[in-house]
């Protein structure tokens, strides 16, 4: 799982059935530090979060898993919204 | 799901059974603006996308064979799922 920031958000009409409904979400995946890290890619949304919002997403097989598992073709899709970047804390807190 | 723009497709007569009837395309992956951005790819399509269409492709080989198939096991590991009529993105002070 990675951080990142949501920065816009898809529309697409001719899609995959099991996509209808779902929100597809342009996230930009940030390091430790937040700062940007890759490019940008599409997120199925699984918990409400929307453009602005400091997220963590799942990658592979496993972020179907929220949805119907076995129909549901996606392989990133956001699983939290961080409460904010004061709540991202590198190293051991005392 | 990675953004693309589908730039070609794939003819190929001797090919996996699973991959029967299919309709292999080549992608290019964008950035949302739309700019070109890394390596060309193959994906199988699965919602009817044409050349110039931008598309979202998804790289994980379950969902790729499933909605390519309709069935889970097939040795395909990227497809298109939707194609996109737009995108809105944050500008770049309100992304900081």
């Amino acid at each position: 799982m990675q951080l990142a920031r949501v920065i816009g958000t898809v529309v697409a009409t001719q899609k995959n059935e099991a996509l209808e409904g779902r929100k597809l979400l342009v996230i930009q995946t940030l390091d430790a530090d937040l700062r940007p890290q890759g490019r940008p890619l599409v997120a199925l949304d699984a918990v409400g979060a929307g453009i602005g919002e400091l997220v963590f997403w799942c990658r592979g097989k496993e972020a179907s898993f929220p949805f119907e598992r076995e129909d549901t073709p996606t392989d990133c899709t956001i699983v939290g919204i961080v409460d904010s970047p004061a709540h991202v804390v590198k190293g051991k807190r005392k | 799901m990675i953004l693309a723009r589908v730039i070609g497709s794939v003819v190929a007569t001797q090919k996996n059974d699973r991959y029967a009837s299919a309709r292999i395309m080549i992608c290019q992956p964008i950035t949302p603006e739309g700019e070109e951005t890394g390596a060309t790819l193959l994906a199988l399509d699965a919602v009817d996308a044409g050349v110039g269409d931008t598309v979202l492709v998804v790289q994980e080989g379950w969902s790729a064979s499933v909605v390519a198939t309709g069935r889970a096991g097939a040795a395909i590991d990227s497809a298109i799922v939707g194609v996109v009529d737009r995108i809105d993105l944050l500008s770049q002070e309100q992304t900081l």
